[in-house]
C-alpha cells in the first residue's frame, strides 16, 4: 500500500497539509507581497500628485523657464527658481568642500592610526554629531556660529578678494554659514560610509606596502585610497543628496534673499528653505503654491540624481570589495 | 615599524605631517560636537525649571511666555503614532524582501525604491501629505495625526533596511530545522525568525524613532502648531522642534531661552533613544 491510500481525506499525502491549513500561509505570503508593492504604488501616487499639482507653474513658466529663469517674485507673482537652485549648489559645494576631506580624515586616522582603545569612542562621537536635530543646528547656527564666525569671515573676504566668488561685505546670515551647518551635518554619514569602504581594504595591501618599506603615511596613500576611492566618492555624494535637502538648519542661516549673492558671503535661499519659509503665505495664492510643489519637485529629480550616482559608487566598491551588503544602506548610517 | 632604517628625513617629514593632519582633522571633526553640547548645556540649562515643563507657551509678549509641556507631549504622541505606522509596515516590507522575495526581480526592484525614499528630503515628504491630505481636507486641515503619517514616510525606508540586515543574518539552519519538523512557514516567521531577530528590530525601529523625533520640516506642513496641551491626533499639535522653529524666529530673549531649553529636551530624548538602541545593539551581539 502506498502512503496515499492510508489517507482517508482524498489523493493527498499523509504529509501534505489540508487546504484549509495552508491558508494562513498563503495569506501570509500575499499580505507581506501586498505590503511591498504599496511601497512601489506610494512612490509612484507621491511622484504623480506633486508632479499634477506643480502643473500650473510648470504651465505658466514652463519647465526649463522655471527651473532657469533668475527671478523669484513673490509680490509680482513671477517664479523662477534659477536663485534657489543655485543657492542650493553652493550650499552643498561649500558643504563638500569643508566636510568631505574632514571626514575622510577622520575615517582614515580611525582605521588606520589610532590607538585601539579610542576607536570605539570616536567613532561614537562623529555619529553622535548625527543625532543633533537639524532645527538645534539652525539655533546654534543662528546664536553660535554667526557671531563667532563673523571675524573670521571679514578676514577671509578681505585677504582672499582675488579668489572668484570671495569678497565683500561679509552678510550675518550666508551660504557659507548654512555650507559650514551642513558641513557638519553630513559629516557622520560621509565618515560613517568612508570607514566601512575603508575597513574591506585587504590586510595583504597593506602588510605588503608596509613591508616594501612604505611609511603609514604612504601605504594610506598608496593602498588605502586607492582602494576605497569609488566607496569614498559615492560617500561624497550621499552627503551631497543630504546637504541639498537639508531644510530647516538652512533655512534659519541663509538668510532668505531669493536673489543669486554675488560671493559665498552674500545670503540668499535654497529650494529646500523656500519652500518651508514661503509655504504658510503661499496657501491662499495657487500660482504660488504651485511654484513651490515645483521647487520641491525639482528638488526631489536633484536628489534622485545624485542618489543614484552615490549607490553606483557605492556598489562598485562593494564589488571591490567583495563583501555584499557591508557597505551602503544609507539609511544604516544615520 | 620600530625599525625605520634607510626612511630618509624627508619621507619620515612626510609621514609625521600626514599623520599629524589627519589627527587634526579628527579633533576638528569633534569640535563641532563639543561646541554644540556645551552651548546647549549653558544655555538651555538655564532654561530648565519646573515650570518650564509643565506649562504651554502662552504667547504673552512680556513677561513670562510659559513652557514647552503641550511640545513634549506632541512630540511623543506624534512620533508613537508614527512607530506604530512604520515599524509593523517596514519590518512587513523587510520580512517580504528576506523570506518570501529572495533573490527575485521584484524584491530588488522594492528594495532600490526603499533607497530611493532614503533619500527624500523631508520637506518634499511634507510637501506630499500635505497635498495628499491637508488640501483635500480628510479629517479637517491640519492635524496631528497627518504629521505622523509625513513622519512614519521618513521611518519607513530607515526601518526596512535595518529590519532587512537584521533578518538576514537569522541563521539559515535555523529556518530549515523548523519546516523540517513542519512547522509551515507563516509559524517559522513568526515563532523563529522574529524572536531571534528581535533585538535588532528593536534597535533599528529606535533608531528610526530617534531620527523622526528631531524632524521639523514635514510637521510644519502638517501638524501645524497648536499652543495648548491637546491629546487629540485630530487636532492640530505642538512639537518640540516646531516650538524651537518659531520661538528662534521671533528672535525675543526669552524666547529664546525657551527655544535652548526646548533644543536640550529634545537632544536628550533623542539622545537617550540612541543610547538604549545602542544597548540594545550591544548585549545582544556579545549574547
Amino acid at each position: 500500500m502506498e502512503a496515499g491510500s492510508i489517507n482517508a481525506r482524498g489523493d493527498r499525502s499523509v504529509l501534505e497539509r489540508s487546504p484549509l491549513a495552508k491558508l494562513p500561509d498563503q495569506a501570509t505570503k500575499w499580505f507581506l507581497t501586498g505590503l511591498a508593492a504599496l511601497i512601489l504604488v506610494i512612490i509612484a501616487f507621491f511622484f504623480i500628485r506633486l508632479f499634477s499639482e506643480a502643473q500650473p507653474a510648470f504651465a505658466k513658466f514652463g519647465y526649463f523657464g522655471f527651473t532657469f529663469t533668475d527671478n523669484w517674485d513673490v509680490s509680482s507673482n513671477i517664479y523662477g527658481a534659477l536663485p534657489l537652485l543655485v543657492g542650493t549648489l553652493i550650499t552643498a559645494t561649500v558643504a563638500l568642500v569643508i566636510g568631505v576631506p574632514v571626514a575622510v580624515a577622520t575615517a582614515l586616522y580611525v582605521t588606520e592610526l589610532c590607538p585601539h582603545r579610542v576607536r570605539g569612542p570616536l567613532t561614537i562621537m562623529v555619529e553622535l554629531l548625527a543625532a543633533v536635530p537639524s532645527v538645534v543646528y539652525g539655533l546654534w547656527g543662528v546664536f553660535v556660529l554667526i557671531p563667532k564666525l563673523r571675524p573670521a569671515e571679514q578676514w577671509l573676504s578681505d585677504h582672499f578678494g582675488f579668489l572668484p566668488f570671495v569678497g565683500g561685505n561679509v552678510a550675518g546670515p550666508s551660504y557659507f554659514i548654512a555650507g559650514v551647518i551642513l558641513a557638519i551635518m553630513i559629516l557622520p554619514i560621509v565618515s560613517a560610509i568612508s570607514r566601512e569602504v575603508m575597513s574591506t581594504v585587504p590586510v595583504e595591501h597593506k602588510e605588503a606596502a608596509l613591508a616594501l618599506g612604505a611609511t603609514r603615511w604612504e601605504m594610506i596613500r598608496i593602498a588605502v585610497l586607492p582602494y576605497s576611492r569609488s566607496g569614498i566618492t559615492g560617500a561624497a555624494m550621499l552627503g551631497l543628496g543630504r546637504a541639498i535637502g537639508e531644510t530647516i538648519a538652512v533655512t534659519l542661516v541663509i538668510g532668505n534673499a531669493p536673489a543669486i549673492g554675488k560671493t559665498v558671503f552674500s545670503q540668499g535661499y535654497t529650494l529646500a528653505a523656500v519652500v518651508a519659509n514661503e509655504f504658510n503665505e503661499a496657501a491662499s495664492v495657487p500660482i504660488h503654491r504651485a511654484a513651490l510643489i515645483a521647487a520641491g519637485l525639482v528638488l526631489f529629480v536633484l536628489t534622485l540624481l545624485v542618489n543614484a550616482g552615490a549607490r553606483f559608487f557605492v556598489a562598485r566598491a562593494e564589488r571591490l570589495g567583495g563583501k555584499k551588503g557591508r557597505v551602503g544602506a544609507p539609511g544604516s548610517a544615520a | 615599524m620600530s625599525a625605520l632604517v634607510g626612511v630618509s628625513a624627508r619621507r619620515k617629514r612626510t609621514d609625521r605631517l600626514g599623520r599629524g593632519l589627519l589627527l587634526l582633522a579628527t579633533l576638528i571633526a569633534l569640535v563641532p560636537l563639543l561646541a554644540v553640547l556645551y552651548t546647549l548645556i549653558q544655555k538651555g540649562g538655564g532654561a530648565i525649571s519646573t515650570s518650564f515643563f509643565t506649562t504651554d507657551p502662552n504667547g504673552r509678549f512680556f513677561g513670562d511666555p510659559g513652557g514647552v509641556k503641550s511640545a513634549i507631549v506632541g512630540t511623543t504622541l506624534m512620533v508613537a503614532l508614527a512607530a506604530a505606522l512604520a515599524v509593523p509596515f517596514g519590518i512587513g516590507v523587510a520580512l517580504y524582501m528576506v523570506e518570501y522575495g529572495k533573490g527575485t526581480r521584484f524584491a530588488s526592484v522594492v528594495r532600490y525604491f526603499v533607497d530611493v525614499m532614503t533619500g527624500v528630503p523631508s520637506v518634499v515628504f511634507g510637501l506630499f501629505i500635505y497635498i495628499l491630505l491637508v488640501v483635500t481636507k480628510v479629517g479637517g486641515g491640519f492635524t496631528a495625526w497627518k504629521g505622523s503619517v509625513a513622519l512614519a514616510l521618513l521611518m519607513l525606508p530607515v526601518v526596512t533596511r535595518s529590519a532587512e540586515v537584521v533578518l538576514l543574518l537569522v541563521p539559515d539552519a535555523l529556518r530549515e530545522t523548523a519546516l523540517a519538523l513542519g512547522s509551515p512557514r507563516w509559524k517559522v516567521i513568526l515563532r523563529i525568525v522574529l524572536p531571534t531577530a528581535l533585538p535588532g528590530l528593536v534597535t533599528g525601529s529606535l533608531l528610526a524613532v530617534a531620527r523622526a523625533a528631531g524632524e521639523t520640516a514635514p510637521l510644519l506642513f502638517t501638524a501645524f502648531g497648536l499652543s495648548n496641551t491637546s491629546l487629540n491626533l485630530g487636532n492640530q499639535m505642538n512639537s518640540l522642534p516646531i516650538q524651537i522653529f518659531n520661538d528662534v524666529q521671533k528672535a525675543q530673549d526669552r524666547l529664546v531661552e525657551r527655544a535652548w531649553g526646548a533644543a536640550l529636551t529634545l537632544v536628550v530624548m533623542i539622545l537617550v533613544l540612541t543610547l538604549v538602541a545602542r544597548l540594545i545593539q550591544r548585549r545582544s551581539s556579545t549574547a
